[in-house]
């Protein structure tokens, strides 16, 4: 039996992951920030077949209190075999430039709370010497763009300690995942106007959880196309993408 | 917001709404809207006509609101969200020996949905419409009120939703009774008929025996071949008669651009009403649920067929006093007219009612016709079927509807007023809209 702490288990994602573990009659502990959704989404793993160990309700601004949430989770679950970070917030970047406190605010929530996190799950799976990570980055941390520059930046950091991480814990056996989603069809995303570009959550909730399921690859591009754009994306010169509008 | 995805399965009329409101928790407040603006539900827009469209309006978008509630294995009971689809439901509770208690022909449709029209199957003769399983909802009202209704609590509201077009408010989460079955699989009899008439004679000796019973009629044929088909008449399949396993899951092909409109026309619908016809002979077997249930669902966006142009499904019922005579009429005046006529299902209804004010299903025969839209024509035949069924005492469906005149509505549903009381006042759609426009 599988077990399993969700982060941000409220997510669109985090839920799709949430019930293919489910089906397979997973524990799971769920994290994430309202009472009321956090509780919904329980009773519907429960029912789609999870046992439900535990729920703490945490708001990723309080980094402080990353330690202990592991702590929760190791007691309730034994072992972390699959660990999913999957909070996060996208701001709208035109009400961060005259606000410092919220920018501030908006990179503690989507990239501090994963350092601490992490910080505080490394011991852990150093003893456990097994389990997976899966955090969830985005291709938006690649390259900076006016239009996304807090939440750009936070998934930079993000990208760049979980690969930190990543090749600290390899010696250990455990893998750990860098999760790079490009646009997706949630509830995060309700202000930006849909395109092409657009996932659904349910279709890259799947490829994620094929993905821990694997322990492989190092660096997961959903869908897997954002690959070979985000290559060619960090090809065009600074000089020039300063003046692209994207 | 993307709007212009919003429209019904026959893609008929084209009416979109001023902005789509997605819900994504049970709990969300209704959003605020503009005076003036009304509000409608939406689920997987599987109804063919306007009752899911909301001209100028705001569409509450519940395909989020997907997450079971809780389950009862011992009395099959099970609640869950508004938006969760008739599929999920059905891969739910077939690996925990039951399956839902009535389906229409689609599984793409949300439980919200199938109350809201309080849909039919091939098995109403025994179990009635969908209502009839309905245990308890949650309903909000514009006004900010959440009910909990059931037969006997808020009975009115409760009766008012069902079939209630969802004009009565949200429905957020809802319990149901599931039927308890030893396998996943359907024991058939296929029973080729060559005129109308006996397709009552086969329904009259099935009924009793079969717990699943529909024929697809060919609406083509004329004189001595009128109204001949096919008859399937089923049971789930015991265990001890059926594989192990459940079904393997269906190969999924969709149509990925409208078809020409000319692929469809009066000839070619003859010829593909013939050649399916042709294709069937007498057997009995042992079949997967979902090819029994759900024959077309095998092919995704089915309804590009028709072209862009689209299609409409008149489906009426007739009175069992009157049934048969109506029926063979309705038949011979679709034949005679020279239009593209597709599909024609053939079902009789049981005695048993279902607590919906609103509710179409009623004890007699139904008869539904899906139609290419092919302009005046088409609506002429429409408007002489219209008269044959007004003559026969019987009622057109809503959920099918994108043309009945208010005459009709009314002759339909004479209850529409005692309904109009507990219709959300901040509510309202593209086809009560025009199903009331001058009446008073």
């Amino acid at each position: 039996m599988r077990r399993v702490l969700l982060i941000g288990a409220t997510s669109a994602i985090a839920q799709e992951v949430g019930r293919l573990y489910a089906e397979r009659q997973a524990q799971v502990f769920l994290v994430g920030r309202t009472a009321e959704k956090l509780e919904a989404v329980a009773a519907d793993l429960t029912v789609r077949g999870a046992k439900v160990v535990g729920t703490v309700c945490w708001d990723a601004r309080d980094w402080a209190q990353a330690a202990d949430i592991v702590a929760r989770a190791r007691h309730a679950l034994g072992v972390l075999e699959v660990v999913l970070i999957a909070h996060g917030s996208l701001p709208r970047q035109e009400e961060l430039w005259h606000h410092p406190e919220r920018s501030v605010e908006q990179f503690q929530l989507n990239a501090t709370s994963v350092v601490a996190l992490l910080s505080a799950l490394v011991p852990v799976l150093q003893a456990q010497r097994r389990g997976t990570v899966g955090v969830i980055s985005s291709v938006a941390g690649e390259r900076g763009r006016a239009r996304m520059a807090v939440y750009g930046a936070a998934k930079a950091a993000v990208t760049a300690f979980s690969a930190g991480v990543r090749g600290y814990l390899y010696p250990y056996g455990v893998k750990l995942i860098t999760i790079k989603p490009g646009v997706v069809d949630t509830p995060m995303t309700a202000h930006l106007p849909k395109n092409f570009l657009f996932a659904s959550a349910r279709a890259v909730g799947r490829r994620i959880y094929r993905a821990l399921e694997r322990g492989a690859p190092d660096i997961l591009y959903v869908p897997w196309w954002w690959r070979p754009v985000m290559a060619l994306a960090r090809l065009v010169p600074e000089r020039l993408f300063k003046r692209l509008r994207i | 917001m993307r709007v212009h995805g919003y429209l019904s399965w026959g893609r008929y009329p084209r009416l979109y709404p001023a902005a789509v409101w997605r819900l994504h928790w049970r709990g969300e407040a209704l959003p605020s809207v503009p005076p003036g603006m009304s509000l409608l539900p939406r689920g997987y827009g599987r109804s063919y006509g306007d009752c899911c469209l909301n001209e100028g309006g705001l569409l509450l978008d519940v395909t989020g609101l997907d997450r079971f509630l809780a389950f009862d294995p011992e009395q099959g009971l099970l609640r869950c969200e508004a938006g969760i689809s008739m599929a999920e439901i059905v891969s739910f509770a077939l690996p925990r020996g039951y399956f839902v208690p009535v389906t229409p022909g689609t599984k793409w449709v949300s439980l919200g949905g199938a109350i809201a029209n309080d849909v039919h199957g091939k098995n109403h003769h025994r179990a009635g419409s969908f209502g009839c399983a309905v245990c308890a909802f949650e309903l909000v009202r514009s006004s900010g009120e959440r009910l909990r209704c059931t037969p006997t609590e808020n009975a009115e509201l409760f009766r008012a939703t069902i079939g209630g077009l969802g004009l009565t408010g949200l429905i957020t989460w809802a319990e149901i009774r599931l039927r308890p079955v030893e396998t996943a699989w359907m024991r058939v009899e296929v029973i080729p008929f060559g005129h109308v008439r006996e397709f009552f004679r086969l329904s009259r000796e099935s009924d009793a025996a079969f717990e699943y019973t529909v024929a697809w009629v060919d609406v083509t044929a004329r004189g001595k071949q009128l109204g001949r088909g096919i008859f399937w008449r089923g049971n789930h399949a015991r265990r001890e008669e059926a594989p192990r396993e459940l079904p393997r899951r269906r190969l999924r092909l969709s149509l990925p651009v409208d078809a020409p409109e000319w692929l469809l026309n009066p000839w070619s619908a003859r010829l593909a009403n013939a050649l399916y016809f042709r294709l069937h002979r007498r057997r009995e077997g042992i079949v997967p649920y979902d090819a029994f249930f759900y024959p077309l669902d095998a092919l995704g966006q089915w309804n590009r067929l028709y072209g862009a142009r689209g299609f409409v499904q008149y489906q009426c019922v007739v009175p069992p006093e009157t049934a048969e005579g109506a029926v063979e009429e309705l038949l011979e005046r679709i034949a005679a007219a020279r239009v593209t006529a597709l599909l024609g299902v053939l079902k009789v209804f049981g005695a048993q009612r279902s607590p919906g004010m609103l509710s179409f299903p009623r004890p007699g025969v139904t008869l539904a016709v899906d139609f290419a839209l092919e302009g005046e024509k088409t609506w002429q035949v429409l408007a002489q079927l219209d008269a044959c069924v007004r003559a026969a005492g019987g009622a057109l469906y809503p959920a099918k509807d994108a043309r009945m005149p208010p005459e009709m509505f009314v002759h339909s549903f004479p209850q529409w007023r005692e309904f109009a009381r507990y219709r959300d006042p901040l509510f309202s759609s593209s086809f009560w809209r025009r199903v009331t426009r001058g009446l008073d």
